[in-house]
């Protein structure tokens, strides 16, 4: 298995590699978010019970969860790919990285926008400066300082480090996200999902939500290998095997 | 389904205004990110076909003149 992840890791590095690889790994990411969306959609829309409190506007964890999840899943994978960028001098790294951050801003401003939209029925407002929230808004502006530094920063290998950089320095956030709700007192519900133990709803509302975070991850696979594809022909445009395949149409 | 008719669901117990436009908009930004970069890679590809084939335009275009050169 180790030496299996290690050869996958060497192989990924080569963008010819990863350029072929993934084009035969695209119809599957897409097969797979069409399926979990589709029948996560329906089942948490329709078929959930609605929740005994606060009715049906419950319905609402089924994009903001998935949302908040990816949010921060997200976040740590542009860092990870961060250290392997500035540890291993991959280059793939750096274009997984850059292709990570337009999805992640997308999922934190839907998780902090669903989330304001079911705040107003169920706590009467639909913004407050408490822990979680203030933490996922800070979230929200390390994608987008790291999509700006991106633009700003001219050599390309530049801008990919000072974005490494600013990736990994911002990972102590996800803690803060992760424990706000216990650190401080929040408004905020505790985590839906934790891997000790069984959720605290019943299993008709939250193998949904789960069928949804998996659409969302196919989603991601698929919207990042699309962008980093485009990005990799960008960069190894003076390869032969580029120009090869961009000849053939 | 846990509605008793469609146009109960569609109201959400009253909640339609929150769930709808909350799904409404996740439907929006999630076909953003299929639509953009879907654009962007045909576009990439497209462009990057076109300069391949003026650079080799240029390149023809100087080899001849590289020979009328030694010819004279």
């Amino acid at each position: 298995m180790w030496k299996w992840l290690k050869t996958l890791y060497h192989r990924l590095g080569s963008p010819k590699w990863f350029y072929q690889i993934t084009g035969s790994w695209l119809p599957w990411f897409a097969g797979a978010a069409v399926v979990f969306l589709g029948v996560g959609l329906v089942w948490g829309l329709a078929f959930a019970p609605a929740d005994y409190q606060q009715g049906n506007s419950f319905r609402i964890i089924y994009i903001h969860v998935p949302a908040a999840f990816l949010a921060q899943s997200v976040y740590i994978m542009m860092a990870v790919a961060g250290v392997v960028l500035l540890v291993w001098k991959m280059k793939m790294a750096d274009v997984v990285a850059q292709s990570l951050a337009p999805f992640g801003a997308t999922m934190t401003f839907l998780a902090l926008l669903t989330g304001a939209i079911w705040g107003v029925p169920t706590w009467g407002t639909w913004w407050m400066w408490d822990a979680r929230l203030t933490s996922m808004l800070i979230l929200f502006f390390l994608y987008l300082g790291v999509i700006a530094l991106r633009e700003a920063l001219q050599p390309q290998e530049v801008a990919a480090k000072a974005c490494a950089l600013l990736a990994i320095v911002g990972v102590i956030n996800i803690p803060i996200i992760k424990y706000s709700v216990d650190w401080w007192y929040t408004l905020h519900q505790p985590a839906t999902f934790t891997l000790t133990e069984k959720p605290a709803m019943p299993a008709s509302m939250w193998v949904p939500l789960l069928i949804m975070l998996l659409g969302f991850y196919a989603l991601l696979g698929w919207s990042v290998i699309l962008r980093a594809r485009a990005e990799v022909l960008k960069r190894e445009y003076k390869a032969g095997w580029v120009k090869e395949l961009l000849q053939r149409k | 389904m846990y509605f008793d008719s469609l146009s109960d669901f569609f109201n959400m117990g009253g909640h339609a205004l929150y769930v709808w436009s909350a799904f409404a908009i996740s439907l929006l930004l999630m076909l953003l990110n299929i639509i953009l970069p879907w654009w962007n890679f045909k576009a990439t590809r497209l462009q990057l076909q076109r300069q391949l084939r003026r650079e080799a335009k240029q390149q023809a275009n100087s080899s001849i003149t590289e020979q009328q050169g030694e010819q004279v």
